[in-house]
């Protein structure tokens, strides 16, 4: 399927919207079909998601990129169910979805271990069984030392490993990100891009991974999709080629990171003018 | 594209990784502060401030007094207190201190239940917020002295009209705390809970309650200030007899023109209040430590 293109400078793939739609549905992970969203009515109403159509199969890493106003953190909460679109439909097989936020949004009143064991609750597992389990999956994040901490005793990255480890918790097959990284400084986000590779990787996750940053979508995923802003429907898609483990200041990256760069400036001197 | 998913090769680099984490962990983490000198200086540095404002308050009364100013009437602070021990090895005092506590206690924990029980319904039903939400805040401007003809005349002169006083008083800012908490519920902590799938009632116990706590605690806080101040001025007003209290003491000194034991219960009556307002002052603080809402070089 993949076209590998040696060189990130290479003419990149684009089938805008129709990217996978050659596979069997049943094959999707995530299916979004012509997906419209409107928010507010009459004269004042925004459409902010112009039926969209994403498939994402099983086991994906797709990152979405675009500017301010394409919808992507509406489009994620579609996809969670914590809101419903206008029209157009959404299906994740009926799989579990995790949410994760830029902001790690944990409960300031629990320690780090009790935040992970909150998310285990809706699984019905024993008291014992939630606390065993919470602690190996701040072991998975390489936090095992700090259960007892509260959020306000742990540093941006070690709160947000923490939300990772609750979304984890929550058994989903499908993980949503909604910029995760974006408030953190680049040192700890190259070494929670390492991390989050290998626990995708481990698990399977299908994830869908919202950003602003270009060349973090290189680095994370196998495909990135280009959305327009207002309304938000996909203008472009890139499979990434680049081989793993990647380096996010590796020249294939910058190369195909540039490229879709080029591309999200037209869609931005398109608004200008 | 799928295809491309089998390229996720094992991190080669994992061990070193997991090492630069731990790393960047303990240099972020900020570090214990050195807490030499330890508890006696802590409390010390609490305690000092407190007594020399009282050391201020007795040189100003003892100046007033040296000056000669109703020299007849008002006495200086060594006569009150020594008024005040004697009135320390009576059984009265005591009794009177008993029966106000415990008017305060259960006209307290009335107005607890009943603030929380309005409080909640009033925040989760929206129409009935509409209709009330104003009501409650008139309740609390209303001073709490001019309900006790109403309450006088509605149940006699008796312990009821002083508790129902003091309920009044206290009640609407209890259950306006308990509003206000739940209404600043953080809007992305719910969001985090909704997509864990909490159930309605896991939500409220797990998320909404400890996220209204803090407020919780400043509405009642401010409700035992009303409750306070309510039993005070019922006490003056409802008197009944056989039940010294302190309120009955205080209208008795002002009956029979002994200044010094007025003064004396006033003492009382300031202590008392004080205590009860530390303890707020402390179950707060400690909300706000273990939420990292508390500057630590000033706690």
């Amino acid at each position: 399927m993949s076209i590998a293109h040696q060189n990130g400078a290479a003419p990149p793939e684009m089938l805008p919207g129709a990217s996978a739609r050659s596979q069997p549905a049943t094959s999707d992970a995530i299916r979004i079909s012509e997906v419209s969203k409107v928010f507010g009515r009459g004269a004042s109403a925004l459409l902010a998601l112009d039926r969209l159509s994403l498939e994402v199969a099983p086991g994906e890493f797709a990152c979405l990129i675009g500017a301010s106003g394409c919808g992507k953190s509406t489009l994620l909460n579609l996809v969670a169910g914590l809101d419903a679109p206008t029209s157009g439909e959404i299906s994740t097989g009926g799989q579990r979805v995790a949410l994760m936020f830029q902001e790690p949004a944990l409960f300031p009143w629990l320690t780090a271990a009790r935040n992970v064991e909150l998310a285990l609750q809706a699984s019905g597992a024993p008291r014992a069984e939630r606390r065993r389990r919470a602690g190996d999956l701040l072991d998975v994040v390489h936090l095992g030392g700090f259960a007892g901490k509260r959020p306000h005793e742990l540093s941006g990255g070690m709160r947000q490993r923490v939300a990772l480890a609750r979304a984890l918790a929550q058994d989903a097959e499908i993980l949503l990100m909604d910029e995760p990284f974006g408030a953190l400084d680049a040192m700890t986000r190259d070494l929670l891009h390492d991390e989050l590779d290998k626990i995708c990787a481990e698990r399977g996750l299908t994830v869908l991974f919202v950003t602003h940053n270009v060349r973090e979508a290189v680095r994370l995923g196998d495909r990135v999709v280009v959305l327009s802003s207002r309304p938000g429907r996909v203008i472009g898609e890139f499979t990434v080629p680049i081989r793993r483990p990647r380096r996010i200041d590796s020249p294939e990256v910058a190369g195909l990171a540039a490229t879709i760069t080029d591309r999200l400036r037209e869609e931005m001197v398109r608004h200008g003018s | 594209m799928a295809a491309d998913t089998g390229a996720r090769g094992p991190a080669t680099a994992a061990g070193s990784e997991a090492a630069a984490l731990a790393g960047l962990d303990r240099l972020e983490i900020p570090q214990a502060r050195d807490s030499a000198g330890g508890r006696g200086r802590k409390i010390w540095g609490a305690v000092w401030p407190k007594l020399l404002a009282i050391a201020i308050v007795l040189a100003i009364w003892e100046l007033v007094h040296l000056s000669g100013w109703k020299n007849d009437i008002l006495p200086g602070p060594a006569a009150v207190f020594s008024d005040l021990w004697q009135q320390m090895h009576h059984l009265l005092l005591w009794q009177a201190i008993g029966t106000t506590l415990r008017r305060a206690v259960i006209g307290f924990a009335l107005a607890l239940i009943i603030g929380v029980v309005i409080g909640a319904l009033v925040s989760r039903i929206k129409p009935l917020r509409a209709a009330t939400g104003s009501l409650i805040t008139a309740l609390q401007t209303m001073p709490s002295i001019a309900w006790f003809p109403f309450a006088i005349i509605l149940f006699g002169a008796t312990t009821n009209a002083i508790l129902f006083v003091i309920i009044l008083g206290a009640a609407p800012s209890i259950a306006n705390g308990l509003i206000t908490g739940v209404d600043y519920t953080p809007p992305l902590l719910l969001r985090a809970g909704r997509t864990m799938r909490l159930g309605k009632i896991a939500m409220y116990r797990h998320l909404i309650l400890p996220a209204s706590l803090p407020s919780f605690v400043a509405g009642t806080k401010q409700g035992w200030a009303f409750a306070w101040r309510s039993l005070m001025a019922g006490e003056l007003l409802v008197i009944i007899l056989g039940q010294p209290s302190i309120g009955a003491l205080l209208s008795t000194y002002q009956d029979q023109s002994d200044i010094a034991g007025a003064i004396s219960i006033m003492i009382v009556i300031l202590i008392l209040g004080l205590v009860v307002d530390a303890i707020f002052t402390h179950m707060d603080a400690a909300i706000r430590r273990r939420r990292g809402m508390l500057d630590p070089a000033a706690g």
